[in-house]
Order: structure tokens, then sequence, then C-alpha cells
């Protein structure tokens, strides 16, 4: 990788922005929780086991169908508490703003804010505000960071898949990075499609009442479930295999991808979660997970094995195999 | 989508990979011409299934992966002018050219941007009337009729800010240039669907005619490439050499005249470099003398050295069929889609962009 300048490429969350992370910055901050790469930090503080993480949003457009950049930043933030099996309780937000922003889509971005934080069970506590010149950043920029309390028992991490564990998906794939690819760029899909984004939390807290033992949760946000996948077999050092048939994919999201050359499995998702479980909990998680509105079109995509560690394979559902590599670089620029 | 369903059925896929099974006894290559089979065959997981008498080698069909270095070192340069916003189809930005890509120079700060059709960099030109907008017209006989669209357009509007930088290919020359070389080992050709849409079958029944090699015109679902390897088969176990259309529901043998009408309006043919083939006679296109106003490399200078390629990098061959990636010594090594040395590892649609992804 070349190192002398930033390139888009680096910030698409694929390939490419994990050699950043792990040639610049790992080296720079390492430390015991940092350098296992999960959605947050867990730790013990004063008796209580928390959960930290810090995410930025820079999405264009910033209204988009299903949602906008505030319902985003809080969203994301909550989810990567969430993935660890935390209850997230409260959260941070700072804002760059452009010069000569409208104040009235401050004031919906604010309000979409709001409204997922009530949904959410959140607090936003803390805050900051930077107003730049014209041309120093697109439209706005919003940094959450969030808090929350995990309790002792449970430790859900990207390094605990075994092989015999089930993969289970919550939704259709796709549809956020289809929504925003297809606003930016006036595709015809508008009226068809909506991002999912929408906060896990209460989902991943139903699923913890199973009583059910989770090894891995994450959220195939920007790289989608193709980087997700890769990095829990890299994390666990497991292999996964997933049927092409099983994945649930929205009928529009398949159609465009087909037209645009683009795959649904490095796509953006927003208000989608993989677990990874013993097979003996899967039923029981599934139906969890069914029950709750986020979940309803939950499904069993495949399963974790000794063989191929670190690889993710797809059986074709035409009867084929083949390897589902985490996606190199920019697929589409700059969608959460 | 009950269409596309069709067409990836689990069944007809199984039936169809018996019935080659049960034919196919002497061993063959095939080679599938275009980038969008390629991918096809590898996302669906199509070359495990065959039996081992049936080899697939990918041809020279990936516009980006066939673009000579010159080319892009033309478009680099042009990134430096003052005041150029590129457009660009988004594969080729991160192409290597002989010291710079378009991706870096984007990282420096040029104006580079990416669209999907070229009316959207017309767009952008209607948009920047104080920048001068060059498209980077690449791709084969299916892309270059809507290019002569826009240019068409463009002369209606009578824009004076819009410029493209033509690297067009043409097909036929360069298959025919494949079957000339003294290396070359194939028994049937699974030609594109979406060219032939275009062109028409008329070239392949010359290919069949003069070097006795049967073609058959696919569509890009599995169960298309199953059935068109099936009919190759077929036509070889037989010793027969016709050209046969599979796509029936896309292409007739005639094409698509109209497109072709727009294309020669606008276009003639030119002498042309192929990465991997080289300097090819009437193999690419350029803009007639009537709508050279809108030609990027008669407006700016763009005289480049003479391009260097990677030493090592076997793209070239690659492309011809005659290496696969992993007997390229870079491969996996020092060129991977992160940071690609040749071309086809850089196109979704190259050789070995698809057997770094899906075939590891």
């Amino acid at each position: 990788m070349n190192l002398d300048k930033i390139f888009l490429d680096q910030g698409s969350g694929g390939r490419s922005s994990r050699e950043l992370i792990e040639k610049l910055f790992i080296p720079k901050f390492k430390n015991s929780y940092l350098n296992e790469l999960n959605d947050s930090a867990v730790f013990e503080l004063g008796g209580a086991k928390l959960a930290l993480t810090t995410d930025s949003f820079v999405v264009d457009p910033i209204f988009f169908p299903g949602g906008d950049i505030g319902s985003l930043a809080v969203c994301g933030t909550v989810n990567d508490l969430a993935m660890r099996g935390a209850r997230p309780c409260y959260l941070s937000a700072g804002f760059i703003i452009e010069e000569g922003f409208l104040i009235k889509d401050l004031e919906q971005i604010l309000f979409s804010m709001e409204k997922i934080a009530r949904e959410a069970d959140i607090q936003i506590v803390t805050g900051d505000t930077k107003v730049v010149p014209k041309g120093a950043a697109d439209k706005i920029f919003i940094n959450t960071s969030g808090i929350g309390l995990v309790p002792l028992h449970i430790d859900i991490a990207g390094q605990n898949a075994k092989p015999g564990d089930a993969v289970l998906i919550s939704g259709n794939i796709g549809d956020h990075g289809m929504t925003i690819l297809s606003s930016r760029e006036g595709l015809f899909l508008d009226s068809l499609l909506k991002s999912d984004v929408s906060p896990l939390n209460h989902m991943v807290q139903k699923m913890l009442k199973t009583g059910s033992e989770i090894h891995v949760l994450r959220d195939p946000t920007r790289g989608g479930l193709a980087t997700t996948l890769n990095e829990i077999a890299f994390q666990s050092q497991v292999g996964i295999e997933v049927f092409q048939e099983a994945i649930p994919i929205h009928e529009s999201v398949l159609a465009a991808s087909e037209i645009l050359g683009l795959d649904p499995l490095n796509m953006a998702n927003e208000g989608k979660l993989v677990a990874v479980l013993p097979e003996i909990y899967a039923e029981t998680v599934l139906a969890a997970m069914k029950e709750t509105s986020y979940g309803s079109g939950a499904a069993l995509i495949g399963w974790v094995k000794a063989e191929n560690p670190g690889k993710v394979i797809m059986k074709t559902a035409i009867g084929g195999k083949r390897l589902i590599d985490m996606p190199a670089g920019e697929q589409l620029p700059r969608i959460c | 989508m009950k269409h596309l369903s069709e067409y990836r059925n689990k069944d007809m896929a199984q039936k169809l990979v018996s019935a080659i099974r049960a034919l196919s006894n002497t061993p063959v290559r095939l080679m599938e011409v275009c980038g969008s089979h390629t991918v096809s065959i590898f996302r669906h997981g199509i070359r495990q299934m065959l039996p081992k008498t049936v080899k697939l080698v990918s041809g020279p069909g990936c516009p980006v992966c066939v673009t000579a270095g010159a080319e892009i070192d033309r478009a680099v340069m042009l990134a430096g002018y003052k005041d150029v916003i590129i457009t660009t189809f988004g594969d080729m930005i991160r192409i290597p050219g002989s010291s710079s890509s378009l991706q870096k120079e984007r990282a420096m700060g040029a104006d580079i941007r990416m669209v999907y059709s070229s009316f959207d960099a017309l767009k952008t030109a209607c948009e920047n009337p104080g920048k001068k907008i060059v498209f980077l017209a690449i791709g084969f006989e299916t892309t270059a009729p809507a290019i002569a669209a826009t240019i068409l357009e463009a002369k209606r509007m009578e824009l004076n800010n819009f410029f493209i930088l033509a690297a067009h290919k043409l097909l036929p020359p360069a298959l025919t240039a494949l079957l000339n070389l003294d290396r070359i080992n194939i028994q049937g050709f699974i030609y594109p669907g979406h060219v032939t849409t275009i062109i028409g079958t008329s070239s392949y029944e010359m290919i069949a005619g003069k070097y006795g090699i049967p073609g058959v015109v696919c569509g890009f679902e599995p169960v298309d490439i199953l059935e068109t390897i099936l009919m190759l088969i077929r036509q070889i176990e037989k010793g027969k050499s016709k050209v046969e259309i599979q796509y029936k529901r896309g292409v007739t043998a005639t094409g698509n005249p109209r497109a072709m009408e727009i294309l020669n309006q606008v276009f003639t043919t030119c002498d042309s470099c192929w990465r991997g083939l080289g300097l090819m006679p009437e193999s690419g296109l350029t803009l007639r003398e009537e709508y050279k106003s809108f030609a990027a490399e008669d407006y700016f200078d763009l005289t480049v050295p003479t391009a260097k390629d990677h030493r090592d990098c076997q793209c070239g061959e690659v492309i011809c069929g005659n290496k696969t990636p992993v007997e390229c010594k870079l491969y996996r090594k020092v060129c991977s889609p992160v940071s690609p040395m040749g071309p086809c590892m850089v196109s979704t649609e190259g050789t070995c962009a698809a057997y770094y992804k899906y075939n590891n």
C-alpha cells in the first residue's frame, strides 16, 4: 500500500481501510482493547463492565429515503455498543457544519436524532459544535461516541466464533447502500427502497433474554456482509460457509445490483446484525429476532467450520462454490 | 426477478452439467471473450462444476484491461491541466499508468469524477461552463453508440467545453489478431451477448469459416453459460464449426443497425494499441472530422513518453488466454486489488481480480 497520500478507498471499510488501521493506527496506539478491532472496546471500570465506541458520519446525501445523517449517527453508535451485548446508555454528539448550512435542515437532523434516541432509550448528554468556512466541509459531518453497560457474564466479540456455530442475519441486506446510491445518482429506486437505518439494541436485549449463549454479534455496515463475515472468520480463525439462496435480499436491490454490476454482499446496512452462536440456540434466537420489528426477516444463512480458517465460502444457488472476499476498496464512496 | 431466477435454476443447471459430462470426451479449451462472462463464471462457481475435459480461459473482452498504458498516461496528463474535470467510469480510476494513476492524481487535487453514463458527463459540462470536461471514452461496441449519441447531443447544444478522450476498441479485429498468434490454443468461443446485440454475428461467421472454430453467443446467467458450453461441446464432438445464438432473448444475427448507424456517423475506425496484443490496424474508434472539435487529444497537448508496464506483469498473456493469473509471479504477492500492478487486477471484470476475489 502506498502510504504517502490518503485515497478514498481507505475509507471504504474494506481491505484498504483495514490496512490503513493496521499499518498506521494500531502501532501508534497499541493496547489490548484496540488490538481486538471490535465494534466497541469493552473494559472494567470501578466494578462495572463498560462498552465504549465512536463513529463519524459523512454521508452524502444527508437526507435519504428512510432516514438522514442524524438517525444514522445515533443508530451507528447505539448498534456498535449493542454488538458487544451492551445496553447503550449515553451518547455524545459532535457537529462540524459548513458555513451557509440551512438552520431548518439542522433542525430536521436534530429532530431525527432525538426521535431515535427516544426509541433506543438513550440520552445525548454532551456535545460540540464547530462551523467551518464554505468548502472546508461538505454540508455537515457528525461524530457520535457512546457508552453502555455490559452484564458481567456477557462476552460477545469477533474472536469468539467456534466451528459448528450457526450464522444468522436479521433481514434483507444491501437496502441502505442501494438507497444511498439511488438517491445520490438519481436512479429509479427511490419509491421502492428505503434505508434500513434503525437501532438494534432492543432486539439484542430480546436475543440475550432467551438465555442463549451468543458468541459474536456484528452489524454489517460499510463493506457489507462480505466484510463482516471475513472479519469474523479472520478474528476467530475459523471458516464460514454460507448458502446463497438463504441470504435475504430485496428484489429491487438484487435487480439494481445486476444492472449496475455491484454485489449486495458488499453493500452497507445500517439496521442489520449478524449473530454467530451454538447450533442448539439457533432456533430460539431466530424466533426471538423474528418477533421484533427490525428482525422479522431474520434467517439462518450458514455455518462456522474448522476448515479453511480465515475464509468465507459461498455455496451458490446453482450448486457451485466460490470464495467471498473482503471488498478491496471503494465500491460506493461515502455511504455512511 | 422471476425472469432472472429462471436462469439461475438449480435443477436446470445440474441437468446441463450432467449433459456436458456425458457428451464431453475430447479435452477442450473454450474462451469466454467477455469480462462479464468471466465474472459470472466465477460468481456462480461454474468452473468447479465442469468435467476435467472442459477448460475455460478468459479472453480480451474486458475494456479496462485492454486499455493501453499510454492511454492511461494521457488521462493522467489531462488531470494535470488547469480547469479540467475528468469524468470516467469507476474502474479506470485505479489503473496504474507509467508513473501515476487517476486515483493518485485525485488525491493530489485533480477534479476526477465517477459517472455512470456519458450523458452524466455532458450534464457536468452544462453545469460547469468555466471548466473543460473530458470524458474517458473506453469500451467496446456496446458503449460506443451511447457515447456517439452524447457527442451528437453536445454538437446540438453547441457545447465548447465538452471533450472525449477516445480509447474505444473493436472486438472482431482483436479476435482475428488473437487467432493469428502462433501460440493460441482455443477450440471454441463463448461470444459476448451484449456486444453482439449491437454488431450481430457476421464477424463470427468469418472466424468459424476461416479458422474452423465454433462459437456460441451467450447470455450472462449461469444457465445461459452452461447451455452455451453444452452447445459448443456438441459441435466440437461432431467436428462442426458453426456460429449459434444461445442468447436469443437479446441477440439477432443482424444486431442493431440503428446503433451501428449512430456509431458510424460519429466515429471512424483507426489503428489502436491494445494491452497484450499491441498495435492492431483498424481496431479502435476515433471521432470523424466533423466531430473533431470534441477530441481531447486535439485540444490538449497529450504527448506522452512510451508507456512502461511493470516488467513482470503478465496481463498481456492473461488477456490472450495463454496464462492464468496464478502463473504470474506478481499475483497475490505484490499485485492485489488493493495495489494492482496491471489492469487485469483493477477492473471488476478483469481475470486477475476475478481469480483473486472468487477463487482463492
